[in-house]
């Protein structure tokens, strides 16, 4: 479903990435874990389309087609999508403004009609009360104010509403007590199927008891040093990733 | 006359004293209250660069010919309306025409009311001094005396509306007086042919008696040649409430001016722009906010959107004079540069001559958020779409006061209209 291979990446001429490769199976869920300063967020936003950073060499596909020539919302379309580590703030854009165009805009692109609003506010009703999200959360400006748990909750419900082929989580752990955690992963175990791709980027252990990955990956110095099943988190959890940063360097 | 008289040198200067020597037997109202009008601008001239509150809109320059006076036309069959907002008066040219009225509303020409001596022009002006309110006091012979009774509530929409085959010249005058613990939601838009250089200089005078509330709406879709001078001068008895908003997206250079005098304590005033430009455009927002007695409050938030090489301005000066103590003044200015070539002067001043008052002002400019765009752009939204939803959300804030529902969401279409125009 989603194959990075040997992916450069400079950023004001120094070099982030170097040589990354990654696949993702449709059905599984990938774990990527590595160090502060090892490039994860950057293989999350290149993979999104942000503008930011120079691909100096490598591809990255999705379903065999090269997205790196596409614009961040043809990505979209075609059935990625990123939960930030920071999200945004949008300050005068109402959530449930927000979610309409997101939803609208990436039906529109496969050439499907709009929701009715009927059909809009019924999806989006079930999804908030399967995250614990207040309605009146969704009529408040997009993550304006909302607490670093209320915007990890938002970010999944974006997920869930737009329903990705391929979903990246890009450290969505960060800022989460344990019981936003608990309904944070049980909001991503609920979408896990034979057709769905999964590659959650954390620094933690603790999030992958919450959501068991079928692989897991180590980064450092951008690339995958090492890769394996979930054994791998809880061993990082013991001896940490002096082993990795060594390595590498 | 002891003036000294300086050596008039455009055309347009010229043009206006030989009007204003041709024109003022037949003027009406007091000849000495004119008359003092013209001798004070004949001394300056039309403000050029080096007057400091035009530094940024060099009228001498842009104005270098006046356009003839304008003549009587009919009333154009389309017309700006906005839905649920009752009574439109139309002023084809300057020129008003008659129609039905809110109870509690009295409207009669301006020579009327200046003949018969029940409105003198300039009582709203307080301490400031302008070159084209002075243009206009001497000029002036079209326009409207408005008086909302006591305790009335109404509704009024002023359609200004040039109609002409050749560039024209217009100078109109407003007279409102609200009387005490009466409430005005007053309107006016200006529209007018696109591709001619139409001079208008629009004086609007607002006199809030105590406990009055007045909710003002300006909107300026003069046409795409036009010079728009506008001034809104306005004082505030005790209690009173002032909301004034100016939407702009019209003209090829705009100026409104507004100038606020408290007269008594506790007033309050808010004043907002929602400017919204392209081309070559350049739109200048000029306050003069002059707290004169205690316990005043006053809001100011601007917000300018620019494409292409346009230019914006925005002027804001609150004056705290040493008796007004306890006076609160917040006031923001916000550019949004969306053209490689945009540009903005901001100039807020403070005068604070008072030594227990709150006051700020903020001023930025800046291109669009590259972050949040990403992040809409990631959730599917197409680049316009994305630019169009975070410029609404930029000048919406503006607008949200508006009580009136039909003017707000009129005024929000506005918006969606200028980014779909835009030839990206």
């Amino acid at each position: 479903m989603l194959k990075i291979n040997n992916l450069h990446v400079e950023i004001d001429g120094k070099k982030i990435l170097n040589g990354l490769t990654l696949h993702v199976k449709p059905g599984e869920v990938a774990a990527i874990m590595g160090p502060n300063g090892s490039g994860k967020s950057t293989l999350s936003y290149v993979v999104a389309g942000k503008e930011d950073y120079t691909v100096t060499d490598g591809e990255i596909l999705l379903d065999g087609v090269n997205i790196l020539e596409m614009e961040p919302n043809e990505r979209a379309a075609a059935g990625l999508f990123l939960a930030f580590q920071y999200p945004l703030e949008i300050p005068g854009v109402a959530t449930m403004t927000f979610l309409k165009a997101a939803m609208n805009a990436q039906r529109k692109s496969r050439g499907e009609g709009e929701l009715s609003p009927g059909d809009f506010m019924k999806a989006v009703r079930e999804a908030a009360k399967a995250l614990g999200i207040d309605p009146d959360m969704l009529k408040r400006p997009l993550n304006v104010g909302f607490s670093g748990g209320e915007k990890k909750r938002m970010e999944i419900l974006q997920m869930a509403l737009l329903r990705p082929k391929m979903a990246i989580l890009d450290e969505t752990d960060s800022g989460l007590d344990i019981d936003a955690l608990r309904i944070v992963a049980e909001g991503v175990n609920a979408q896990r199927d034979p057709r769905h791709g999964f590659l959650v980027i954390t620094h933690y252990q603790r999030l992958l008891d919450h959501i068991v990955p079928d692989t897991v990956h180590v980064m450092a110095k951008g690339r995958i040093v090492k890769s394996g099943g979930p054994e791998i988190a809880l061993e990082l959890e013991k001896h940490g990733y002096a082993e990795y940063v060594g390595e590498a360097a | 006359m002891n003036a000294t008289i300086l050596p008039i040198r455009t055309p347009a200067e010229t043009a206006l004293a030989e009007r204003f020597a041709t024109e003022r037997a037949r003027l009406p109202g007091a000849a000495a209250v004119r008359a003092a009008a013209f001798a004070r601008f004949e001394k300056t001239g039309l403000p050029s660069r080096r007057v400091e509150s035009w530094h940024y809109t060099d009228l001498r320059s842009l104005m270098r010919e006046l356009a003839p006076a304008a003549g009587e036309a009919a009333v154009p069959a389309a017309l700006p309306e906005f839905e649920g907002l009752g009574h439109r008066l139309v002023l084809v040219n300057g020129r008003a025409g008659a129609g039905p009225l809110p109870a509690g509303v009295t409207v009669e020409p301006l020579a009327t009311a200046l003949a018969a001596g029940r409105v003198a022009l300039g009582a709203a002006m307080g301490a400031a001094e302008d070159t084209i309110v002075d243009l206009n006091t001497a000029l002036a012979r079209e326009g409207l005396a408005i008086r909302i009774a006591r305790g009335a509530e109404a509704a009024l929409h002023l359609a200004f509306v040039t109609v002409a085959e050749t560039a024209v010249s217009v100078a109109s005058r407003i007279v409102v007086e609200v009387e005490p613990g009466a409430a005005l939601t007053l309107v006016e838009t200006h529209t007018g042919p696109d591709g001619l250089a139409c001079q208008q200089n629009i004086v609007v005078e607002l006199a809030l008696g105590a406990g009055a509330r007045v909710e003002h709406v300006r909107v300026n879709e003069s046409g795409d040649a036009a010079l728009a001078l506008s001034t809104l001068a306005a004082t505030l008895a005790a209690g009173s409430a002032l909301a004034s908003l100016n939407v702009s997206t019209g003209g090829a250079v705009s100026r409104h001016q507004v100038f606020v005098t408290y007269a008594g304590e506790g007033a309050t005033l808010s004043l907002r722009g929602a400017t919204m430009i392209k081309g070559r455009q350049h739109c200048d927002n000029t306050l003069v906010v002059d707290h004169a007695v205690p316990h005043g409050e006053s809001r100011e938030l601007f917000r300018t959107v620019i494409d292409d090489e346009a230019q914006g301005v925005f002027q804001g000066k609150i004056i705290v004079r040493p008796d007004a103590q306890k006076t609160d003044g917040q006031m923001a200015s916000n550019a949004l540069l969306l053209g490689d070539e945009a540009g903005m002067a901001n100039k807020p001043e403070l005068e604070i001559f008072a030594d227990d008052v709150v006051c700020a002002h903020g001023a930025t400019c800046g291109a669009l958020d590259e972050n949040q765009l990403f992040y809409l752009m990631a959730r599917g939204l197409p680049k316009p779409e994305a630019e169009a939803l975070l410029v609404e959300a930029f000048v919406a804030e503006a607008l949200d006061q508006v009580r009136h529902e039909g003017i707000r969401a009129a005024l929000t279409a506005k918006i969606g209209a200028f980014m779909r125009g835009r030839a990206r």
